[in-house]
């Protein structure tokens, strides 16, 4: 076997910081600035260790002001710089929004393509660790929203590893969601792996009854769910979107037109969601080549609540899945 | 203006294939000419057109499978001729509308069924009627699977070309039998004929022939059972809504093909024909049933139908009446018997005689007195 194919072991957190170092050694214009990523060591130890290794001109302490950080960050971008503006959770991100989409979103627009933006944006976000309503947050949808931003979505260790790489080449501003809940998950992906093309989504296993397409943490939870369908005959395709904004429709269309059946499964709150978005594209782009109505497998409507058993039940599980699934296959 | 639809060659025909056009666009014809060639479960067959006039558009692309019933062409007058020829019919039947060729079903016309689109996609590309089948999908919806299972059930019953004809002639015949069986009343005579007479005559018959014109016994019986046929109208008729009895006697036939199966071809005004004109009719009408080359009035006219067994077989047949004749007259192999004849034994040649009649058209009374008619002509067989 290649040496380079060898598989290493590591944390969903690790291979976060692995990507952050490697972006910080190849570049010298990347350099990082969040609320607590330096002397701290980042709020999740994702950066813990980057400022004695880079210095505090590329790992930058900020202070408390979404709005004010996020906004110098898109004026680093500006002046040419690449800069990695770590906004600590989603949930403080409504702060930093009007910068996002007045600023980081519209400026090649607004200068008549004079100016681009190349800043990216991480942000945490996720539900599973008890943080209840306020900080239990699932916003992907309300950044996929706007024109002008690039929106990804880390679900598997080798995104965690590699998304940045790419995203930090891109001309314009990348939103890139990372997932808290994942941070200790151990995960093994090659010593060496080829540059991510992010904007195409990835088929993570292939199948022939469904394509349950997701993104983020429920990209895991599909993967387990079709594996044991397997015990029950349902061989399930798994589509990790990847990519929130723009979607690849031609990966959804190509499974949906195989395997004829389509659920989508994500955490945020159902109504006006990704899920919405990729519904309605099916039935846009390949209806005729469906045999059961498109599903979906939401958050739950509601603040989401405090208790663990509460909490685990506003989100779609490993178990909902695969019940949802035998139903549309047509074994429930 | 005529109407020229597909013909039915059968009670157990529900469509056919047309294989080819015999005429073209403004051909002028005249009542027999053959217009086309329709494969059916009994091979092709040639289709005959009654109206006299001119050709009008084709409407049937060849190959193309049609409902009986379906309008092929129209037999226009000269007038209309040059009028212009309507190249879609005025009107149809409701009962063919619905009939119409599969492929035309188009999604629109099928979206009132609960099916996913994908099943309503396939069903539409393979011709399957969606109101009759069987959903097991969500709420009953039809999915794929339901219309693929219809699909392949379907194969076995549309694909007449890839089946082997003598199977389909085996399912005509079942087809027919089965109704006959299922409908019809049947009543059964027998009687005895002593052949001699018809032997000896027959043997110096054919003295003064050649070789091929030389005349079988089964053309005496056609004579005898046509002749008595002509005293017995009761039996020369079909049953449909009541007894309908026939003008001209047209005897049906019993040829078993050599691949299985049988056909039942008329001789027509067989009671008019001399012997000669039968035995040629005969001989024509059994090579052209053994190539399944028949023309449809002979696959629809016959009045009523004798089945000769020949030579060798055993004695006595009693058949199933072909609906919608009311009789059927079985002959049984000609064997040496015992014979009493004033008194005193002799070995004679001895044919069976047998009736199936149809019970709702006539009484055992009647069959009797028709079976000893056809009995006492075949003892004066010069008469015939």
């Amino acid at each position: 076997m290649d040496e380079n194919n060898e598989l290493v072991k590591l944390s969903y957190r690790e291979a976060l910081k692995q990507a952050l170092r490697e972006a910080l050694q190849k570049d010298d214009k990347v350099f990082l600035m969040g609320e607590d990523v330096g002397r701290y060591g980042g709020a999740f130890a994702v950066s813990k260790g980057l400022l004695q290794e880079f210095g505090p001109e590329r790992i930058m302490d900020v202070p408390l002001s979404e709005s004010g950080f996020t906004g110098a960050g898109i004026g680093a971008a500006l002046g040419g710089m690449r800069p990695i503006v770590e906004i600590m959770t989603v949930n403080f991100s409504l702060l930093a929004f009007d910068q996002i989409v007045n600023n980081a979103a519209t400026l090649l627009h607004m200068s008549g393509g004079q100016l681009n933006v190349p800043v990216v944006i991480r942000i945490s976000c996720g539900i599973g660790r008890q943080l209840a309503a306020q900080h239990s947050h699932s916003w992907e949808p309300l950044f996929a929203h706007i024109p002008g931003l690039k929106v990804f979505s880390v679900g598997t260790h080798e995104d965690a590893r590699m998304l940045l790489l790419t995203a930090i080449k891109d001309p314009d501003p990348v939103i890139i969601f990372e997932y808290t809940a994942m941070l200790n998950m151990e995960g093994s992906i090659p010593i060496s792996i080829p540059a991510v093309d992010i904007s195409h989504a990835k088929v993570r296993r292939t199948g022939k009854d469904i394509s349950i397409i997701t993104y983020g943490a429920g990209v895991y939870k599909s993967l387990e769910a079709a594996n044991e369908l397997m015990k029950a005959g349902i061989d399930a395709e798994v589509i990790d979107l990847r990519s929130l904004r723009p979607l690849d429709d031609r990966t959804i269309i190509d499974s949906v037109s195989k395997t004829h059946r389509a659920l989508i499964v994500e955490e945020a709150w159902q109504s006006v969601s990704i899920s919405s978005e990729v519904s309605a594209r099916i039935m846009e782009k390949c209806f005729y080549e469906l045999d059961a109505p498109v599903q979906r497998l939401g958050g739950v409507e509601v603040p989401i609540p405090y208790p663990k058993h509460l909490e685990d039940a506003s989100i779609p599980q490993k178990d909902q899945i695969m019940e949802v699934t035998k139903k549309l296959v047509g074994h429930g | 203006m005529g109407e020229f639809r597909m013909p039915s060659l059968g009670a157990d025909m529900e469509s056919g294939f047309l294989r080819e056009w015999r005429v073209r666009t403004g051909d002028l014809v005249k009542r027999g000419d053959i217009i086309a060639e329709v494969e059916t479960q009994k091979g092709i067959i040639e289709i005959e057109v009654f109206d006299e006039g001119i050709v009008g558009d084709l409407l049937i692309k060849v190959d193309e499978k049609v409902p009986v019933g379906t309008i092929m062409t129209h037999i226009l007058s000269r007038d209309e001729a040059k009028v212009g020829i309507p190249s879609v019919p005025e009107k149809k039947d409701e009962s063919i509308k619905e009939e119409l060729p599969r492929e035309k079903i188009s999604i629109s016309e099928i979206q009132h069924v609960r099916a996913s689109p994908l099943a309503k996609k396939i069903a539409a590309d393979k011709g399957i009627d969606l109101t009759k089948v069987k959903g097991s999908g969500p709420e009953g919806a039809i999915i794929r699977e339901d219309v693929e299972k219809v699909v392949v059930e379907q194969v076995a019953p549309n694909a007449i070309p890839e089946r082997s004809i003598s199977d389909n002639i085996r399912m005509a015949v079942a087809a027919a039998m089965s109704k006959s069986n299922r409908e019809i009343p049947h009543y059964y005579l027998q009687t005895k004929a002593d052949m001699s007479p018809a032997i000896t005559w027959l043997a110096e018959a054919n003295k003064k022939r050649v070789v091929k014109d030389r005349l079988l016994p089964a053309v005496l019986l056609i004579k005898a059972v046509a002749k008595a046929l002509r005293e017995f109208p009761d039996l020369n008729a079909w049953w449909d809504n009541g007894l309908q009895r026939k003008k001209d006697i047209h005897i049906g036939f019993v040829v078993a093909l050599r691949t299985g199966g049988i056909l039942v071809p008329a001789i027509h005004d067989a009671d008019k024909k001399s012997l000669d004109e039968l035995m040629q009719a005969l001989s024509d009408i059994i090579i052209r049933a053994r190539a399944l080359k028949l023309r449809s009035s002979e696959l629809t006219d016959s009045t009523l139908t004798i089945t000769n067994l020949g030579e060798g077989a055993v004695e006595t047949v009693f058949g199933v009446i072909y609906p919608p004749q009311v009789a059927l007259v079985g002959f049984g192999g000609i064997t040496e018997q015992p014979w009493a004849v004033n008194g005193m034994f002799g070995i004679k040649p001895i044919l069976t005689i047998s009736l199936s009649a149809d019970h709702r058209a006539t009484d055992g009374n009647t069959g009797s007195r028709f079976l000893t008619t056809i009995k006492n002509y075949l003892q004066k067989p010069e008469e015939l």
